[in-house]
Order: structure tokens, then C-alpha cells, then sequence
């Protein structure tokens, strides 16, 4: 427990390790730290930034979709109407060639009635006379009273 | 060993005396033989274990920590650097909380003291007879301590250092002037007190050093006399005792650095502020 040079040599070991400490290991270590923690915080920002940008492209996202969702109804509600419009276009489509056909069909009948109505004349001409000739039991002028029948026909 | 079997208070005596290497009084120079031949070499006379233990720690620590330091990147670092990294960083923040000047030497000083000081007092956990046994048994010497801090040279070798940075700081800062000043107009600020001041202001700042130097050495001393105590048990009922000491003086021994790291800083503190 004697003090002696023991003492200095200390001294001056503990002097020199502090130099090289200083020199050597303590100013890459703290840079190396320093650099780190920047790098750190810069990161940290990033992700804040991103996760900004991030809430931002997610409203504008959402309002795409809106709009999209707004044009859609539209787009639907315009073809909607356009079928109903087609829907009414055919109706009255169908409806006027409905009144065409069965104009064409009275048309025709009223032809056709007509038709049989001039068969009726003509054949009742010939039966009138033949059922007068049966009645009177004598010819009949044919040419005297086929003015009378026609006129009689006529009257039909 | 002293002798083939040595008495209980031999075998402490005898693990308390460092390797002592200086001039004899008859004029010659080599290692002491016994401890009397020691004390009679004088303040001319150097303790190689303590020496050579210390400065092979404080080399591994600047050895470990420059791997580091060399390979120190941003990238995410791994073992060694991580270690280094998370003391390099336990005492940046040590300093910053209580250093507010700006020195480039404070916080590469307070790192050094700690891992330095941290490693000294590690040797103590070496079982007491391991290393002197080998440095006996194979090299010849018949006397080897292995913790540096045990021996008061070494504490008060740094203590010392720290103590010519407080007063080079003082002057450094205040001025040989304010440096006086502080020294004598404290805490009574009128000229009749300047001796009494000069005194008790005297006290307070060589108590610096001194306490600092015996608080480690007196720690570690009590500590490894402990351990020396129980080596001298049985050999069977030593673990039940020399585990838990070990296992409690791993505390103490970080302890005692770091109380010794903290008062250099605050104690470098002080010199840099004014009061």
C-alpha cells in the first residue's frame, strides 16, 4: 500500500488512453450515432409524409368513386328512360300497325262483303224469276220485268 | 507462497502485496521479495501487476471499442458495435445531463474512466487464487495482485489527473483571477474571511480528489479482502459464500465506476460554471 511511481505511470496511461479514446473511438462512434438518429428522423418524417399522402390519394380515391358512382346512376337512369322511351315507341308502334292491320282487315271484309252482296244481286235476280215463274205458273217476259227485278236488287 | 503453508493472516498479508519492482537500499534494482523490502524501496519504485494489468484492460478497451469505431456505420449494427454503441451512448447522455459546456474531452474522459475502471474491477471477480497461482507456479513471482483498483496508486493516479482538469478548467474558464476569487471569497464574501475561506475552499477542493481515489479503492479493497477472507474457508463451503459476494459485487463494481464517472463530470461541471 506503499504510493509510489506506480502512481505517475497511472496517471499518464490513464492520459494517453484518454487521447486515443478522444482521437480514435469517440468521434466515429458519436458520428455514426448522430448520423443515424438523422436518418432515423428523416425516416419518420417520410412516413408521416406518407401517410399523408396516403389519407390524401384515400379521399381522393373515395371521391372518384363517388363521382363514378353518381355517373352510373345517371348513366343507368338515362338508359332507363331510353328504354321506357323505346318501350312507349314500340307500344305505339305496335298499336298503329295493330289499327293498320285490322283497318286492312275491315277494309277486306267490307271488300269481301261487298263482293258477296253483288253475287247476292246477281243470283237474286235469277231466283226471284224462278221462284215467280214457279208462282205464276208462266213464263215470264224475262225481258219486260228483269228491269223491275234489277231495280228490286238494287234496293237490297 | 510466503511459505509451503501459510497461517491465515500470511496468506492475507500475503495477497495484499503487489509485485513491486524499484531499487533496493543497497543500490541494486529488481523485484521485492517480501513486502518489507517493498516499502523500503520508497516512492521510487513501480507496482507491475498493477501496471501491467491496468494498461492491458485500458488496451482492450481502446482495442475492443476502435474495432468498433472503425467499423461504426448507419447501417444496422450488430454485437460488438451495438455494445459499444449503447455505452457510447450511456455516456453521452450521462454528460449531457450534467455537463453544459462544451468540451470535446469530457464525455471520451468519462467513457474511458467508465469501461476502464468497470474493467480493473472486473479482475476481481477472478477467483483470488487463479492468476497469482499461475504467475507463481510458472513465471516465479512471488507476488501478483490482479485488480489495479485495489491498489490506491492506480485510483489515486486517475483521481490526480482529474483533479489537474478541475483546477485546469477553473483557470481555464475563470481566469486565474476568478479561479482565486472563487477560492477566496466564498462562501463569506468580505476580505477579513478570505483566510477562513481560502481554508475551507481548500478542503473542499483537494476532498475531491481524495475522495474519489479511496471511495473506488476503498470499495474494491474491502471487496477483494472479502473474497480473500473466504477463500481461506474450507474448500467446500466457499462457493455457498464466494457466489452471492460475487454475484452482489457485480453491482459494486459498476457502481463504483459509474459514481466515478458521474463525480468527474459533475466535479468538471463545477469548474466550468461560474458561482
Amino acid at each position: 500500500m506503499n504510493l509510489n511511481l506506480t502512481l505517475i505511470g497511472q496517471a499518464i496511461s490513464f492520459a494517453i488512453f484518454v487521447w486515443f479514446c478522444m482521437k480514435f473511438v469517440w468521434p466515429p462512434v458519436i458520428a455514426a450515432l448522430e448520423e443515424r438518429s438523422k436518418k432515423i428522423a428523416d425516416g419518420l418524417e417520410a412516413a408521416n409524409r406518407a401517410s399523408r399522402d396516403l389519407e390524401l390519394a384515400q379521399e381522393q380515391a373515395a371521391q372518384i368513386l363517388r363521382e363514378s358512382k353518381d355517373n352510373a346512376a345517371e348513366i343507368i337512369e338515362q338508359a332507363n328512360k331510353r328504354a321506357n322511351q323505346m318501350i312507349d315507341e314500340a307500344k305505339e308502334q305496335v298499336i298503329a300497325d295493330g289499327k293498320r292491320l285490322r283497318e286492312a282487315a275491315q277494309a277486306e271484309i267490307e271488300q269481301d262483303v261487298m263482293r258477296a252482296k253483288e253475287a247476292l244481286r246477281a243470283q237474286v235476280s235469277v231466283l226471284a224469276f224462278a221462284g215467280a215463274e214457279k208462282i205464276l205458273g208462266a213464263t215470264i217476259d224475262e225481258k219486260a220485268h228483269s228491269e223491275i227485278v234489277e231495280q228490286l236488287a238494287k234496293e237490297l | 507462497m510466503a511459505s509451503e503453508n501459510p497461517t491465515a493472516s500470511e496468506y492475507i498479508k500475503h495477497h495484499l502485496q503487489n509485485l513491486t519492482f524499484g531499487q533496493h537500499p543497497d543500490g541494486s534494482w529488481g523485484i521485492a521479495e517480501t513486502s518489507k523490502q517493498a516499502s523500503d524501496m520508497g516512492f521510487w519504485a513501480i507496482h507491475l501487476d498493477t501496471m501491467g494489468f491496468s494498461i492491458g484492460l485500458g488496451i482492450l478497451f481502446l482495442w475492443l471499442f476502435r474495432i468498433a469505431a472503425k467499423k461504426a456505420s448507419v447501417a444496422t449494427p450488430t454485437g460488438l458495435q451495438n455494445f459499444v454503441e449503447l455505452m457510447v451512448e450511456f455516456v453521452d447522455n450521462s454528460v449531457k445531463e450534467s455537463f453544459h459546456g462544451k468540451s470535446k474531452v469530457i464525455a471520451p474522459l468519462a467513457l474511458t474512466i467508465f469501461v476502464w475502471i468497470f474493467l480493473m474491477n472486473l479482475m476481481d471477480l477472478v477467483p483470488v487464487d487463479f492468476i497469482p497461482r499461475i504467475a507463481h507456479d510458472i513465471f516465479g513471482l512471488e507476488y501478483f495482485k490482479i485488480v489495479p483498483t485495489t491498489d490506491i496508486n492506480a485510483t489515486l493516479g486517475l483521481s490526480l489527473s482529474v483533479f489537474f482538469l478541475i483546477i485546469f478548467y477553473s483557470i481555464k474558464m475563470k481566469g486565474i483571477g476568478g479561479f482565486a476569487k472563487e477560492l477566496t471569497l466564498q462562501p463569506f464574501n468580505t476580505p477579513i474571511m478570505i483566510p477562513f475561506n481560502f481554508v475551507l475552499e481548500m478542503v473542499g477542493l483537494l476532498a475531491k480528489p481524495v475522495s474519489l481515489a479511496l471511495r473506488l479503492f476503498g470499495n474494491l479493497y474491502a471487496g477483494e479482502l472479502i473474497f480473500i477472507l473466504i477463500a481461506i474457508l474450507p474448500w467446500g463451503v466457499q462457493w455457498a459464500l464466494s457466489v452471492p459476494w460475487a454475484i452482489f459485487h457485480i453491482l459494486v463494481i459498476t457502481l463504483q465506476a459509474f459514481i466515478f464517472m458521474m463525480l468527474t463530470i459533475v466535479y468538471l461541471s463545477m469548474a466550468h460554471e461560474e458561482h
